[in-house]
């Protein structure tokens, strides 16, 4: 049997101007045709033929991206709004975690307050009575149950709100992203909760954007996208559907971020004809180490840090210019996502439009926080420079880029032995590390865990 | 609707301590707290028999009786009426998280606000009584066994345009400002300050359409058998108006709660 079925629903949300409202209420009041005139200027579709059904006592899942109709979905198999078009139909007493604390008085006690949410939520005020003492323990709220509900903290307030809204006893539990109001014991009390629902056959719909959670506790999950579905059952093969999906939109989101940046040249300019006495030692925020080693560059290449600050930008006398920058991966293919442990090879087209032979190439990598993960150039790598003339390709390549999951940014540039730059690109180019395991820092190093044949563990 | 309407019975006990609730919160954290209740009528009556008897003294017949007392009787269900009204018509907007995160009936929001004061009013009622023995009304058995209808009609013509009018702010918001004007009007245009005698006199300046236009107020009728019930001696011959309003008012409520049940799929997206 299933307890929640929606059929091929469709959900159109209306907008109104706000001039055609007034209008409307003029030629309401004047002709009587309300009816005929309250027709929405836009339309917007938040759920296009939408269909899935879950049966009773199975726990399901709703993923998908921002705006993508999850909130909507649950919204319809509340009852809290009603389907444009389809039909939605739900079995059992229903209980919405939607927003915790609604309808909460602020003037008034907790007390009060969970008698009166336990109403609206369908309970009699005798159930209400019976089950109030577990209420309030479960909202660890004991000290504070008859102190007016505005003096509560936020966590206190969501905590009440869920620990009325789960002791209505629903047989379906729709959850929206609630998950996130307490520390981290709450939170194990509601998945215990959660659990313990399970264990007695209810039914739960889940919307979140934890995935693991969905992983963990969901027999089926359902991805939306853009209003519609574009993936059912089993969770663990949606999720990889949707976080293939969501790289792909994240590539080409970096992709078009890069393109913005480089096609601002006045932006550039204005750089450059501030950073006058900018002569950077490329290869970033040089270790100590690495400042004194380099030759005259010190103490300018200081300022001009401070000046610059963490500021993305292109400056430089172009007299050698980096005319591309592309990352390629393992296989080659230009990307700007990479697993952690990949091969990353960082490839700049360079143009010199006149023969020289001062010339240092430099590279580094920063973090979302500014954090220098890496910087070198040649120079600092005791690399002499003899000769550049015309087009060239400078490839530096990272066998193993064994950084942990984050955006990092790219600084490449082309400069005098002493710092004066040719051509400097701060910050412009962003590439994501992913990686399997959550592990935390800035670096991966290459390590190994061996135990004692007494200690035994076991791969998850 | 039908079936809709059917289901108002259920949520008593939701519609009980809602306006239990809003009783309690009203005066929460005021010194007098729940006084308020008795002060508000009695401090509104002060000012105006303040208003009629020290700065406008005149135009009064004095055979008809006290002055202030004529005032109240008309004031106490006016001020519910308005305030009722006032309330409502911005009361779905105010519960917009009920209404948008809960599944609620949202009918029971007017409801409520209409029912808790129709409380005040009868708190105020005890101001009301301790004024008609001070002042030694003429009060009459057979004429107080219409009290109570004449509150239930009120409580039908209140709770209907409340309904309409909760149900149309959602989308037309300026419906709250037009309402506060058009109460003002509506106060001056029913005999509440003025006997209705003064009106419908033949020798009164009282332009002919503006007559009709306060014989045609509902309130009016309301207004007149208060007064009649209370404040005048004699026999309550307003009876038949009464029932004719009162007919009217049921089918006004009627009409309301359609339109209500109209619009309240649209409630949960424009709130």
């Amino acid at each position: 049997m299933n307890a929640i079925e929606v059929a091929n629903v469709t959900k159109i949300y209306r907008r109104y101007a706000r001039k055609k409202q007034f209008a409307t209420l003029k030629s309401a009041l004047l002709k009587g045709s309300l009816i005929q005139d309250l027709q929405p200027d836009e339309t917007f579709p938040a759920l296009q033929g939408v269909s899935f059904s879950v049966p009773a006592g199975t726990t399901y899942g709703i993923i998908g991206r921002n705006g993508s109709g999850k909130s909507t979905a649950l919204k319809l198999v509340a009852g809290i709004t009603k389907p444009t078009t389809g039909t939605v139909k739900v079995e059992g007493r229903i209980s919405a975690l939607i927003e915790l604390g609604a309808g909460f008085h602020p003037e008034i006690s907790g007390r009060e307050n969970v008698f009166i949410n336990g109403i609206m939520l369908g309970l009699t005020k005798r159930e209400v009575a019976k089950r109030f003492d577990e209420i309030v323990e479960f909202a660890e709220l004991k000290d504070f149950i008859d102190a007016p509900v505005k003096t509560y903290s936020s966590g206190m307030y969501m905590r009440l709100g869920f620990a009325v809204a789960i002791h209505v006893d629903p047989d379906v539990l729709l959850v929206d992203e609630v998950l996130a109001v307490g520390d981290e014991g709450f939170t194990h009390k509601c998945l215990d909760k959660f659990g313990e629902f399970k264990r007695r056959g209810k039914t739960i719909l889940l919307v979140t954007h934890s995935l693991g959670l969905v992983e963990r506790f969901c027999d089926e999950a359902l991805w939306l996208d853009h209003g519609k579905v574009r993936g059912e059952g089993d969770p663990k093969r949606v999720i990889d559907a949707y976080l293939t999906d969501v790289e792909r939109s994240e590539e080409r989101e970096l992709a078009a971020t890069e393109k913005r940046v480089l096609a601002e040249p006045g932006r550039a300019e204005a750089e450059r004809a501030e950073g006058r006495g900018q002569r950077a030692e490329s290869g970033g925020q040089r270790a100590e180490g690495g400042g004194q080693r380099a030759e005259g560059g010190g103490q300018r290449a200081e300022d001009g840090e401070r000046e610059r600050g963490a500021v993305e930008g292109r400056w430089g006398s172009r007299e050698v210019e980096i005319t591309e920058v592309t990352l390629t991966s393992n296989d080659g293919q230009a990307t700007h996502i990479f697993q952690s442990g990949e091969r990353m090879s960082v490839h700049l087209k360079v143009r010199a439009h006149a023969v020289t032979d001062d010339f240092v190439f430099g590279i580094g990598l920063y973090n979302a926080e500014g954090v220098t993960c890496y910087g070198t150039n040649t120079h600092l790598e005791e690399l002499q420079p003899e000769e550049i003339r015309e087009e060239g390709e400078v490839t530096f390549t990272i066998d193993s880029l064994d950084l942990v999951e984050g955006t990092y940014k790219l600084d490449v540039a082309v400069h005098k032995r002493d710092g004066y730059p040719y051509d400097y690109h701060r910050l412009l180019y962003t590439f994501r590390v992913k990686s399997r395991t959550q592990d935390v820092g800035i670096y991966r190093p290459h390590h190994t865990w061996t135990f004692s044949p007494t200690i035994k563990l076991r791969r998850q | 609707m039908f079936a809709n309407l059917r289901q108002l019975p259920r949520y008593r006990g939701l519609i009980q301590s809602l306006v239990a609730r809003e009783l309690k919160a009203r005066y929460r954290g005021s010194v007098l707290g729940f006084f308020w209740s008795f002060f508000n009528p009695l401090l509104l009556l002060l000012v105006y028999t303040f208003v009629f008897t020290v700065v406008l003294p005149g135009g009064w017949d004095e055979k008809l009786g006290p002055r202030a007392l004529f005032l109240f009787c008309g004031l106490l269900p006016w001020t519910w009426f308005s305030s009722s009204l006032i309330e409502s018509s911005n009361i779905l907007i105010a519960g917009g998280n009920l209404i948008k995160k809960v599944m609620f009936p949202a009918e029971v929001l007017p409801i409520v606000s209409v029912l808790a004061n129709l409380v005040h009013f009868l708190f105020g009622l005890i101001i009301l009584v301790v004024f008609l023995v001070y002042y030694k009304a003429p009060l009459q058995v057979s004429e107080l066994v219409w009290f109570p209808v004449v509150v239930l009609v009120q409580l039908l013509l209140t709770l209907g345009l409340a309904l309409i009018l909760s149900a149309m702010t959602v989308h037309f918001r300026d419906i709250k400002d037009i309402l506060a004007n058009v109460l003002t009007l509506w106060f001056f245009a029913t005999p509440i300050i003025y006997p209705i005698s003064d009106i419908n006199a033949p020798t009164s300046g009282t332009p002919a359409w503006a007559k009709t236009l306060i014989n045609l107020n509902p309130f009016t009728h309301l207004a007149v058998s208060y007064q009649e019930i209370l404040f005048y001696s004699g026999p309550f011959g307003h009876w038949k108006w009464l029932l004719a309003l009162g007919f009217a008012s049921l089918l006004l409520f009627l009409f309301g709660y359609f339109l209500f049940d109209r619009l309240r799929d649209s409630f949960a997206e424009e709130v």
